[in-house]
């Protein structure tokens, strides 16, 4: 599995919780730094890819648990 | 010794809360068992729903103030000054004048703040109907306005879900009465894949934007402002050049939470979502905007949340005895479709929203609301 630069419990938050998460996490990492968002949000696993592919980053790892998901994004531009 | 309820804030949580708890503790202030005080940064209060029709010039801004001693019950005590510090251990709060006020009881109800100066030239180039000086100066740009593209930009986290689809379709058919609307092009953005984060308002928002020929730019979070080529950037990548930018800003709640180390990210209180007590603090209570709940940032949470925790302290001062009145999630706000026809969302925790056809006696219903709402608010309904 890859390691993330950060790490963001979004876990018991709903949607659009864990994606904005992302997304502000997003806007303050370096390039090819890798974020991952932890989410019990189900709707998660397709929101974040898909803001991903709009936002040309990059989908490293989607990584599903007993208490949800953990979603590891790399900052590519 | 009396028993002390403090409340922080005097917007529509605070005062709502003061009020129907001093309606059930009337008799214990009066016999000095009680007290019960109110603490605000500001001695009026401002009707904050009505900004929306400020914009399009239908409301007198005079109209939307009033002193918050007028709106306070009688028996309840209102102190003018900023909270700058809560102290859980002590159970004090310090004051920015130097006061220091002790309580048993605590109600946080500080609500929400936009914040412009997170996207860059947002602050300087954009207008927004979120404050009344923002509001009265963007009914000077609608009434100059004589064509061009009009980009309505929306920041997430939020207070009133519904209000940026309101002004979108209020400008719409604002300019159609102006006979304006065929020389202005309006693109409405968003941060998330849809027009709205409540996905009923989105499928409604959506067939009316493209009913009436409104371009939709999803995920679109605000980056920067190209204030001198009137250029809006998004994190995403997308551009959208405009003549006239009005903005909702993210919102983040009020510094006292994060100095106090009682709130979390954006200043939020991590919130218990049955009682409504600040987590770990069994005597403290947020209310409004001011909490972390996945409920909407509106006037009507306020005052469903404000009746929940009101009657549990009146037990709490009056007995001990909490009742166990808990919060079920319960919204409700009115959508403006138009000049002259709204419709609404009514919801909780377990019942997501539908969105009725919209109607003339929906928006006579809003309009009446504008005026019993200071009713409300003195919790004399
Ligand atoms: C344009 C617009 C349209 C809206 N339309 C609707 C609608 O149609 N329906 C609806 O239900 N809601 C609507 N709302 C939302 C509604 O106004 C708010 O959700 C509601 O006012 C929240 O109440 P509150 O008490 O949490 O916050 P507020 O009413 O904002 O009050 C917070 C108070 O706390 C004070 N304060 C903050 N920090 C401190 C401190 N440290 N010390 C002392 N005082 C402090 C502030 O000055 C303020 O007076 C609208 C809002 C806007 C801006």
């Amino acid at each position: 599995m890859v390691t993330a630069d950060r790490v963001i419990d979004a876990r018991g938050s709903f949607c659009p919780g864990p994606l904005m998460e992302m997304i502000r996490a997003m806007k303050t990492a370096e390039v090819g730094q890798v974020v991952e968002v932890l989410t019990s949000d189900s709707g998660s696993k397709t929101d974040i890819p898909k803001w991903a592919e709009k936002a040309g980053q990059e989908v490293v790892e989607i990584v599903s648990g007993d208490d949800g998901d953990a979603i590891l994004v790399r900052k590519v531009k | 010794m009396p028993k002390r309820l403090l409340v922080i804030g005097s917007g529509t949580a605070g005062l709502m809360v003061a009020n129907l708890a001093a309606r059930g503790l009337d008799a214990k202030v009066r016999r000095h068992e009680v007290e019960i005080t109110v603490l605000g940064e500001r001695d009026d209060y401002v009707y904050q729903p009505g900004f929306l029709y400020v914009a399009f010039d239908l409301m007198d801004p005079r109209n939307l103030v009033r002193p918050v001693r007028d709106l306070l019950h009688p028996v309840v005590r209102f102190v003018h000054d900023r909270a700058q510090r809560v102290d859980a251990d002590s159970r004090t709060v310090l004051t920015q004048g130097g006061v220091s006020l002790p309580y048993d009881y605590l109600v946080i109800a500080t609500g929400s703040r936009i914040s412009p100066e997170e996207v860059p030239g947002l602050a300087d180039d954009a207008h927004w109907f979120y404050t009344l000086e923002g509001a009265v100066k963007l009914r000077e740009a609608l009434q100059n306005l004589r064509g061009g593209r009009v980009a309505i930009s929306v920041g997430i986290p939020h207070k009133c879900p519904v209000a940026p689809v309101e002004f979108t379709l209020m400008l719409d058919a604002w300019a159609r009465t102006r006979g304006l609307r065929d020389q202005l092009e309006i693109t409405y953005t968003y941060p998330v894949a849809r027009a709205h984060t409540i996905p009923a308002v989105a499928e409604f928002a959506e067939a009316e934007f493209e009913r009436r020929d409104i371009k939709l730019e999803t995920f679109f979070n605000m980056e920067s402002v190209d204030t001198q080529g009137h250029v809006l950037h998004s994190q995403e990548g997308t551009d959208v050049a405009y003549d006239l930018l009005v903005t909702v800003p993210p919102h983040r709640g009020d510094a006292l939470g994060g100095d106090s180390s009682l709130a979390g990210g954006g200043n939020w209180y991590p919130t218990d979502r049955q009682f409504l007590q600040v987590q770990g603090h069994d005597n403290i209570f947020a209310v409004g905007d001011t909490t972390d709940l996945p409920v909407s940032k509106a006037g009507s949470v306020a005052h469903f949340e404000s009746e929940v925790v009101s009657d549990n302290l009146v037990g709490l001062l009056s007995d001990g005895h909490r009742p166990g009145h808990t919060y079920a999630g319960r919204a409700f706000c009115f959508i403006e479709t138009g000049l002259e026809e709204a419709t609404y969302i009514s919801f909780d925790f377990q019942h997501p929203p539908v969105v009725p056809t919209p109607s003339r006696s929906i928006h006579f219903f809003k309009q009446t609301y504008n005026q019993i709402h200071w009713a409300n608010l003195k919790a004399v309904i």
